[in-house]
């Protein structure tokens, strides 16, 4: 396994980002009616986040991709500006469900499966192509509940 | 280089940020809600099709909603504004100069780039946006404001333009100006419209075709500088800084109606708190608060009043406490006991104008406030509420959430705050 220490992360990609790390829009034209709601973001380290609007967390329901090491209840990062590779974990949307799948290339066919040799995979020109919903780059797993009140 | 300004805006774009997180709601028709759930402020095209229009009363639209399955939903403005920056932050990467117009409405400069580059650029913008956070946009280029903005209003009505129409394209320019109706135009309300007509103008072509000086005549300096950008000359620049707020007002309707003094008080102390963030933000102060309440007009069987009062502090300030004190001083003069029948008041707000930088404003030399103290704690209630959540510390006055419930705005059909909440994050299964 190797291990990446923070010393070997090229220069200007330390320090933390938000996700997205844009601060509030102040509108030239309109006040902004989310003007009374908006929320700092979640932050993350930008090692971890290099294209932040791209960049979404989402939390896992289930035990289907347990064979990656992604449980239930972990929060992922999904960039959707990533284009899937082979063996990709992806969050796909078939229909209309969000779900975490194992992305394949067979040939020249696309297919999305369980990390799990038991269960079937699905072709996906069935589904159609925007099924990707983006690809998960890092899952965090919180060995802890958070802090109360802490966002 | 001829000077080229781009209007991209997110198509039904609230329902377009909720339909980012549910695949379920792609196909269906989707509505969102104005505050208190009460009008339609965005409709996919689904929603339409079915004669939903714009800013209908969710009271009046809710039966034809459930039985054609069209899906309804509060603002989650929280959700918009986070989906909207990260638009403009790509925005920003593509263009050096963005001017955030509103929400869902930016202005791009693209005077840089080569003229025959312009669409293809524009066309890779679009599906970035599309690509990197799910919403899908229109694109309309000009060599002004006025007809970047037509240019976006013909990328949005005519599909085959694949979403970007350049009106920079003599060509395109040509064919569009006459076939456009002059209601449709950016500025043109009723009234001037009205006039419009009265002058035989029907088409945009025909405005542009107008002698400016008459025209200024009868629709003021606006009308002639409509005729100039039409014409292709820029009138109205690019405001990369929004120009200094001259005022600023926190006004909300009521989720319910209220009668008594105490929620009153709560409602004007929160609304005076906000004030002061906001002043907080730009670093400016104000000497002086208007505060106002009123009964509902669509009351017509309960007694009408409306009250309007200014208070007037010894010089500027921005500290929340201050301005507090002051909102809740308009109430105390201007309450009057209920009586019976009651009072049923439907809103109040706290309104400030002639805002001044509060660094540079001059010092009361009877009546100083304690500047350095209030602004203190101010920083550290802001520090606390950006750390902790939006009202995580809250003055007293201002009443804590579970108090608020009989007036706070409604917000029933919200859905999660996906993107800037750990405990409300969408969900995959796996």
């Amino acid at each position: 396994m190797h291990i990446v220490s923070l010393d070997d992360l090229p220069l200007g990609r330390r320090g933390s980002v938000d996700v997205p790390f844009m601060g509030p829009a102040v509108c030239a034209g309109f006040p902004s009616p989310a003007d009374d709601f908006l929320e700092e973001a979640l932050g993350l380290p930008r090692w971890l986040v290099p294209n932040p609007p791209a960049t979404f967390l989402w939390r896992v329901s289930g035990n289907s991709v347990i064979g990656v090491g992604i449980h239930d209840g972990d929060i992922v990062v999904v960039d959707r500006s990533v284009e899937p590779a082979h063996d990709d974990i992806v969050l796909a949307i078939i229909d209309g469900v969000s779900s975490l799948k194992r992305y394949k290339l067979d040939g020249n066919r696309a297919v999305l499966a369980f990390d799990n040799p038991d269960l079937p995979a699905t072709a996906i020109e069935d589904i159609g192509e925007a099924a990707v919903w983006g690809v998960v780059t890092t899952a965090l797993r919180l060995l802890r509940p958070l802090a109360r009140g802490r966002r | 280089m001829s000077r080229a300004i781009a209007l991209i805006d997110g198509n039904s774009f609230y329902c377009s940020c909720e339909r980012v997180f549910d695949g379920k709601l792609a196909g269906v028709p989707v509505i969102v809600l104005s505050n208190n759930d009460g009008c339609a402020i965005a409709r996919t095209p689904e929603a339409k099709a079915l004669g939903i229009k714009m800013g209908d009363p969710y009271f009046k639209i809710r039966d034809l909603c459930r039985a054609q399955g069209v899906r309804v939903f509060s603002s989650n403005y929280t959700l918009y504004g986070d989906m909207s920056a990260r638009i403009n932050a790509i925005y920003r990467s593509a263009a050096p100069r963005v001017e955030v117009y509103s929400i869902d409405e930016s202005f791009l400069d693209l005077s840089d780039v080569l003229e025959r580059d312009r669409q293809s650029l524009a066309r890779d913008i679009r599906a970035t946006v599309r690509a990197w956070t799910g919403i899908p946009t229109c694109v309309g280029i000009g060599p002004t404001k006025t007809l970047a903005k037509l240019a976006n209003h013909i990328a949005k009505s005519v599909a085959e333009l694949g979403g970007v129409c350049d009106l920079t394209d003599r060509q395109v320019y040509d064919f569009w100006l006459p076939r456009i109706h002059v209601g449709e135009l950016w500025g043109v309300g009723r009234a001037s419209l009205a006039k419009l007509e009265a002058m035989g103008v029907d088409s945009v072509a025909d405005l542009r075709d107008l002698d400016p000086r008459p025209v200024r005549k009868a629709l003021t300096v606006v009308g002639e500088r409509m005729i100039h950008e039409l014409r292709g000359l820029s009138c109205l620049s690019l405001e990369q800084v929004p120009a200094q707020r001259k005022g600023c007002a926190v006004t909300r309707s009521f989720s319910s109606r209220i009668e008594d003094r105490e929620s009153l008080e709560q409602a004007v102390a929160a609304h005076a708190t906000r004030l002061g963030e906001k002043l907080r933000r730009e670093g400016l102060g104000t000497d002086h608060v208007t505060v106002f309440f009123h009964t509902s007009e669509h009351d017509r069987d309960s007694p009408q009043r409306s009250v309007s009062t200014v208070v007037t502090l010894p010089e500027a300030s921005n500290d929340s406490m201050v301005l507090i004190k002051a909102a809740l001083h308009g109430v105390a003069r201007t309450w009057r006991p209920q009586g019976d029948p009651p009072w049923r008041y439907s809103k109040a707000g706290v309104i400030t104008v002639d805002l001044v930088p509060l660094a540079a404003s001059q010092r009361a030399l009877i009546g100083q406030l304690d500047r350095e103290h209030g602004a203190a704690v101010m920083a550290a209630m802001d520090a606390c509420n950006a750390r902790f959540g939006r009202g995580a510390v809250v003055p007293a006055r201002a009443g804590l959430e579970r108090a608020r419930a009989g007036w706070s705005t409604k917000f029933e059909m919200r859905t999660p705050r996906y993107t800037t909440r750990i405990d409300e994050l969408p969900v995959a299964l796996a």
